[in-house]
């Protein structure tokens, strides 16, 4: 073979092999899922979350299985989890607000956690591929086929709020729901804002499910639910600290 | 040049059968971890980072660190480093494409890995990363290559060699700040977050990297006394002696920083490192006080110039100084930024027998690489009289 030949040669085999890891479907656009006539829309998408509403565990766990169970969330135990949305204790959630000696209110309570969705996302800013990105509402999405799994993004999340398919995640699901894509092993995965469920004209699952513990709505709308309640009760956001501009609030 | 490779003592073929044995083995790993996906590292939800990005780090800094003999040669025309140069040449080659494996070793989605490329994203720092490294590569095997074919003709080596020489000076401070810069700009984690990472991760490499360059000198010597020169092995290690006293310097500063401020966010990961946390020890205390005296110690060794200079104390104070920077570099910089977690929690991280197995892979491919390399470049230097 000639010189020029062989590399023609080699070019082709590499174009061939490199096929498989383009992103299979469309490169991610603003919107992730096409969007009827119905779809609700906003500036900035928020939640606000109750916690004194939503300090019932009976009421926790059906929200936190109407998230896991529509997205095939897989069920692992121990450190390698996976998880969308979660309760943990006060000084886990918030670990920067130090206090000796908090109200007992605070400390009884388990508070529900999941991405915030932040406005100056620290997963965006460091995902190599753009995997991860910001869509103009403001929800921070991630695009299954294109994560290298270089879970740079993870380190880069200050709440830890992003979980790594560390196996196939179809062993762990025991019932698959056919409408949501299940994830592939390697990949990177998080809460969405249930953006399928707001492409649809609905509200996402777990805000459904909340039995109105859970409020969703535009922050920039000033007559939106989510703005209401911030107006009239005290609430606080995950380290406010870091710049990062979460927008899940919760109401003490 | 190649053919140097084909006549060898046994001696050196039965060294790299050996290289080949550990890489199989470390190959059966990764075609393990291919099989299971990344379960079968000790990695979790809050540590999700370990050995592979912790050898990367440590590899990025001694792939920079020929910088400490091509600086002094070609920037204060410092001549005895010049038979040695393209021996840390060619060890930066090695370093870079071990860089590289770690860091494929370590994705999810190995084949997707040019995804990078394809969606070039230049907020992300590792977009950036990939890219000084590749070069970084292609700046050594041409100046290396090149510069050893003009030896072996007797030549001087073309201009615009000297000129990427120049450049590949300036480049090597690049790779080692960009990687900092993975660490170092990430919100909240205290540990990563400091200014003078890329500083400590500067000083750190250019006294281990030198250090392992000149350990592998003396090596060579008695094995086939290639002798480096008595100038070149005492300047080297004056700078090696340098470097280590900056980078202990640069640690205490972080240590004062945390510690006289009393914020707890910058006391947690040191205190989690020297003595674990809520009253549990962890595994990496002991490691991290070993650390500290090797360090210390091989510094008092270094900074005596009688003990300096003595070639039977040397490697002792070498080695000792490689295992401490290893340990800070290549075992608590990834533990610490991730301990404690997101939830001021603290989780477990010790590296599976798989991601053991994988390492050692790719350090004796690096081992490989060196050694054809190194080989390749002394019998060149035999035949042209300059070994
Ligand atoms: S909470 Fe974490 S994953 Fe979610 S947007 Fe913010 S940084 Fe990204
Ligand atoms: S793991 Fe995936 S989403 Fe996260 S930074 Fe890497 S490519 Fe981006
Ligand atoms: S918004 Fe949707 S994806 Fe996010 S936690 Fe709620 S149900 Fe799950």
């Amino acid at each position: 073979m000639k010189r020029r030949q062989f590399l023609q040669a080699v070019m082709a085999t590499a174009a061939v092999s490199l096929v498989p890891s383009l992103p299979l479907g469309a490169a991610p656009g603003r919107e992730t899922f096409s969007e009827g006539s119905k779809a609700l829309k906003a500036g900035r998408w928020a939640m606000v979350i109750d916690t004194r509403k939503m300090n019932d565990p009976r009421l926790q766990k059906k929200v936190i299985e109407a998230c896991h169970s529509r997205h095939n969330v897989p069920d692992i135990e121990g450190p390698q989890e996976i998880k969308w949305i979660w309760t943990d204790s006060y000084d886990h959630t918030f670990p920067e607000q130090l206090n000796n000696y908090p109200a007992q209110t605070l400390t009884d309570r388990r508070f529900l956690l999941l991405c915030n969705h932040c406005e100056n996302p620290p997963c965006v800013r460091v995902c190599p591929t753009q995997a991860t990105f910001k869509r103009d509402d403001g929800i921070v999405v991630m695009d299954y086929h294109r994560c290298i799994g270089c879970r740079f993004c993870m380190a880069g999340c200050p709440y830890g709020a992003r979980s790594f398919n560390f196996s196939d995640p179809q062993e762990y699901v025991k019932t698959p729901n056919p409408k949501f894509p299940m994830r592939m092993r390697g990949v990177v995965e998080k809460c969405t804002f249930c953006s399928e469920q707001l492409a649809k004209g609905e509200l996402p699952y777990c805000v459904q499910a909340s039995e109105g513990g859970i409020l969703f709505g535009d922050l920039n709308d000033p007559a939106s639910d989510v703005r209401k309640a911030l107006l009239s009760a005290i609430s606080i956001r995950r380290k406010p600290s870091l710049g990062t501009q979460p927008g899940v609030y919760y109401i003490l | 040049m190649i053919d140097k490779l084909l006549k060898g003592a046994p001696r050196f073929y039965a060294w790299l059968g050996l290289l080949a044995f550990i890489i199989m083995i470390g190959a059966g790993a990764y075609l393990y971890q291919l099989l299971c996906g990344l379960s079968v590292t000790g990695l979790s939800r809050n540590v999700s980072w370990g050995m592979y990005i912790a050898q990367f780090t440590y590899l990025v800094g001694v792939a920079a660190s020929a910088v400490m003999l091509v600086l002094p040669t070609y920037f204060h025309g410092f001549k005895p480093f010049r038979k040695m140069l393209i021996l840390g040449e060619f060890m930066a080659i090695a370093a870079v494409i071990m860089c590289m494996l770690f860091i494929t070793v370590d994705l999810g989605q190995p084949q997707r890995v040019l995804n990078v490329i394809l969606h070039p994203t230049p907020h992300s720092v590792m977009f950036w990363d990939m890219l000084v490294l590749s070069g970084y590569l292609l700046l050594n095997l041409l100046v290396g290559w090149v510069g050893l074919e003009c030896e072996q003709q007797g030549v001087e080596p073309p201009k615009w060699i000297k000129k990427l020489v120049y450049l590949s000076v300036i480049w090597a401070f690049s790779i080692h700040t960009v990687t900092a810069f993975l660490y170092a700009g990430i919100p909240g984690r205290h540990y990563w977050l400091t200014a003078i990472m890329a500083a400590r991760f500067l000083a750190s490499a250019f006294c281990s990297g030198p250090a392992i360059l000149l350990l592998l000198a003396l090596l060579l010597k008695r094995l086939t006394r290639f002798d480096p020169g008595k100038e070149a092995i005492r300047v080297l290690s004056i700078i090696i002696a340098y470097a280590m006293a900056i980078n202990i310097f640069f640690y205490l500063l972080e240590v004062f920083t945390a510690f006289y401020s009393q914020i707890p966010g910058h006391m947690h990961p040191l205190a989690f490192l020297f003595s674990g946390h809520d009253g549990h020890g962890n595994w990496i205390n002991g490691w991290m006080w070993l650390a500290a005296f090797l360090g210390l110690f091989s510094l008092v060794l270094l900074v005596t110039p009688s003990l300096r200079n003595n070639e039977k104390i040397l490697p002792y104070a070498l080695v000792m100084l490689v295992i401490a920077t290893w340990i800070d570099k290549g075992l608590a910089l990834l533990y610490a930024g991730f301990n404690p977690t997101m939830f001021d929690t603290y989780t477990n991280y010790v590296p599976s027998l798989t991601e053991l197995a994988i390492s050692l892979g790719v350090y004796a491919v690096g081992a490989l690489i060196v050694s054809c390399l190194w080989k390749i470049a002394l019998d060149v230097k035999k035949e042209a009289g300059t070994f």
